[in-house]
């Protein structure tokens, strides 16, 4: 990944720093989704800082999972919607029209609510990343992504011995687990996760948990949830949107201490969902 | 009789019906809720009840009539005659045939007695039978009557009955299925080694003999000259035209299949998708004669332009028009089973930086391939057993080449051949075709079975 080394250091070069004095990776300013008619997310501003885990809270329909795709524009496959405004990763626009958006999305991994592996075999699944992208030259560097990936993904051991089985045998936390490690495979900055513990169980929501939690340290994970303890388990900051708009963003500890908005409040007081 | 039957049926089960309904609600005496089955499993209870030993009577009985009437008949001659089955089945056709007053000659006073014998027992019979058949709907409705209580559980035995006409269904099928298999394959074993059929060839010199000439044997005179049964030419006639509608309908009909589901939108979908099922609805009469008159001569023409000897019925011209014929089974089966891969899949793949068609052919396809591979299945078999194309496009003529310019004839041409026009049932050209049946049977089904072990090995299952 010469190309994105070289953007990171560009970006420290010139970075813009958030409220706090963190170097900012994300940047949006102003954006604007319309899925035909509707305006569903409005005017948003906000500094997503690297490394660390941002949570995007909030009640349902107000604009989580819109604004988490347009960071990879993955909101380019739905033909009704439509993105205005600036988003940049690493100063650069990534609604430029010369960017390309294979290169955006190989940077900006996504795990999603349910978890999809391919119908293919664990590995091949983890492969199939670092293939098209052409990150692997020989079988054995091949290889060896895809052991790394597995490991940081914390799935090596359950899994190492049966990589040729097929994904989709696995339970839904291995499953999840294997999404996140073929996101990890092509070696993104960002990790976007929308909801990625909705489908599961305690015990394996626990083992994603602490994984994002060994993540954060590398990457810029942005992480949609609908638990409160959740973003205040495993966030630094905390964005909360309602009804289309973001109200507030914050270090996750004075989102929940004190919030500074009517509706955080009630929010997280559970009084509006 | 039978109308008379069929009346009664109708009436009384309707009846049946009607009645367990207002029964059912008679004894819940107003509080439903207390009925173990809704009123209408009453009715249905009752209406079955009727049904089923009404329609047996006349199913058992009117064939008891019919063979009694029968022998009715020919009580009235000789003990030899009975004996003798051709004078017996003489006797019964002429005693029916003046029992419905449609006998021609004249009638023996024998005969006459027969006659008059057969219309009066058939008659009393067929009057019994109805009445038994009423008397035994009007008992099983009482019965029902009988049974209707608040917890009577009507609704299971409904539900088991219509578990055993549903399975009746399926015997039904299956039985089908297997008697056709066996009457072809008991005809084929005449054709090989029945004594009585002459001219008849080894199963060896049949199976991989490389001449197929079975008019000779039309004329006794010409018997000897040179009848043969070699079935390879024909195999391959058949392989080479199905090869070659393959390769246009594969094709063709996987990618605009692909089109259809990733890249077309909603609205050319709409429009585009019917017009290509439209394809499969032409007869394929009119696709033969549009490769006859239309297709051939243009290949001919072609050919000629670049100095190639062109037959004027070609496998060519066949195969293309038969590759026509078949796109639509490929691309509308294969666009549904592709775009039934669930989104996630696609959204997985493009958030991985994949481009379209790298997800189409590594995702796409894979998920979708045993769909793929049975419509590909499906067409091959049409296409093998397509005949009308083939009469009309590529001759009669059994050449054994590959050249798909030359003319070649299939396996079911020549059984269309045979089989058109009279013919006796026992001679070895009509049974010939029973065994191209047969072997047509066994390349199908070896086609599927490979089919089979290639989805078996690539599937790549999604949940
Ligand atoms: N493909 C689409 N077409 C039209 N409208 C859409 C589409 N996707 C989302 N919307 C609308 O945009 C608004 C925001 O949806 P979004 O999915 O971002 O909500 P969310 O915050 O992720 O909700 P949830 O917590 O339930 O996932 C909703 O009102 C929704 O109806
Ligand atoms: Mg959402």
């Amino acid at each position: 990944m010469d190309m994105s080394a070289a953007t990171r250091m560009e970006a420290e070069r010139s970075a813009p720093v958030t409220a706090q004095g963190l170097p900012a990776k994300v940047v949006a300013r102003d954006v604007n989704v319309f899925y035909g008619e509707k305006h569903a997310l409005k005017h948003v501003d906000v500094d997503i800082p690297d490394r660390g885990v941002t949570a995007f809270i909030g009640p349902s329909g107000c604009g989580k999972s819109t604004f988490l795709r347009c960071i990879n524009r993955m909101n380019d496959t739905i033909a009704s919607c439509k993105v205005t405004g600036k988003i940049t990763i690493d100063n650069r626009d990534i609604y430029d029209p010369s960017l390309d958006v294979v290169q955006l999305r190989a940077r900006v991994g996504m795990v999603f609510q349910k978890p999809n592996p391919f119908p293919k075999s664990i590995f091949d699944n983890v492969a199939y990343g670092p293939k098209i992208h052409g990150l692997a030259r020989t079988k054995s560097e091949l290889e060896a992504i895809v052991t790394a990936s597995l490991e940081k993904a914390g799935l090596w051991s359950e899994v190492k011995d049966r990589l040729g089985d097929s994904g989709t045998g696995l339970s839904g936390g291995q499953q999840q687990r294997l999404c996140i490690a073929r996101a990890i495979a092509v070696n993104p900055d960002v990790i976007l996760m929308d909801e990625p513990c909705s489908a599961l169980d305690p015990i394996a929501t626990a083992k994603v948990e602490t994984l994002i939690d060994e993540l954060r340290a590398n990457y810029c994970i942005i992480i949609v949830t609908h638990s409160m303890q959740q973003a205040a388990r495993v966030s630094q900051r905390t964005a909360f949107f309602h009804l289309g708009t973001l109200v507030e963003e914050g270090p996750t500890e004075r989102i929940f201490s004190t919030p500074r908005d009517q509706r955080t409040q009630d929010y997280i007081t559970g009084r509006t969902g | 009789m039978a109308y008379q039957f069929f009346a009664a049926l109708v009436l009384l089960v309707s009846t049946a019906y009607v009645v367990g309904h207002r029964r059912a609600l008679s004894v819940a005496a107003g509080r439903l809720h207390d009925l173990h089955s809704l009123p209408a499993y009453h009715g249905l209870f009752s209406a079955i009840g009727v049904f089923v030993p009404m329609l047996a009577v006349f199913v058992l009985g009117a064939p008891l009539v019919n063979w009694m009437a029968q022998s009715a008949a020919l009580g009235n001659f000789d003990a030899a005659i009975q004996a003798d089955p051709l004078q017996r089945s003489v006797i019964l056709r002429d005693a029916v045939s003046l029992a419905k007053g449609q006998f021609g000659g004249d009638a023996s006073p024998e005969l006459q007695q027969a006659a008059a014998d057969f219309k009066s027992v058939l008659a009393n019979g067929n009057w019994a039978v109805l009445g038994l058949s009423i008397a035994a709907g009007l008992a099983a409705l009482a019965a029902a009557f009988g049974t209707i209580k608040v917890p009577f559980r009507a609704r299971k035995h409904v539900e088991r009955f219509t578990k055993i006409v549903l399975g009746a269904c399926a015997v039904v099928a299956v039985l089908t299925t297997i008697g056709i298999v066996f009457s072809v394959a008991f005809e084929t074993y005449r054709f090989f080694f029945d004594p009585a059929i002459k001219g008849k060839p080894s199963v060896t010199s049949f199976l991989f003999g490389l001449e197929w000439n079975p008019q000779a044997a039309m004329r006794a005179d010409q018997g000897a000259i040179s009848t043969a049964y070699g079935f390879v030419p024909l195999l391959v006639g058949s392989l080479l035209i199905t090869f070659i509608a393959i390769c246009v309908a594969g094709p063709l009909g996987l990618f605009s299949a692909i089109f259809l589901s990733e890249y077309a939108s909603q609205k050319v979908r709409a429009i585009a998708k019917p017009i290509l099922e439209i394809l499969a609805g032409i007869p394929t009469v009119v696709l033969g004669f549009f490769a006859a008159l239309t297709v051939a001569p243009l290949i001919r023409g072609l050919g000629e332009a670049y100095g190639l000897n062109v037959a004027s019925e070609s496998a060519l011209a066949a195969g293309l028009v038969m590759g026509m014929m078949i796109i639509p089974f490929i691309s509308s089966l294969s666009d549904d089973v592709i775009t039934a891969v669930p989104q996630s899949m696609r959204d997985g793949s493009y958030a991985l930086g994949a481009t379209k068609s790298e997800t189409i052919r590594q995702v796409l396809l894979p998920a979708a391939l045993p769909g793929i591979v049975s419509a590909f299945m499906l067409a091959i078999s049409r296409a093998i057993g397509e005949t009308m194309i083939v009469v009309m496009a590529a001759g009669l003529a059994a050449n054994l080449t590959l050249n798909p310019l030359e003319a070649v004839t299939t396996i079911t041409v020549q059984i269309k051949t045979i089989l058109v026009g009279d013919q006796e049932f026992d001679s070895a050209k009509t049974l010939a075709a029973f065994a191209l049946g047969f072997v047509l049977f066994f390349v199908t089904l070896l086609l599927n079975y490979i089919a089979l072990r290639i989805v078996r090995k690539y599937r790549e299952q999604y949940d």
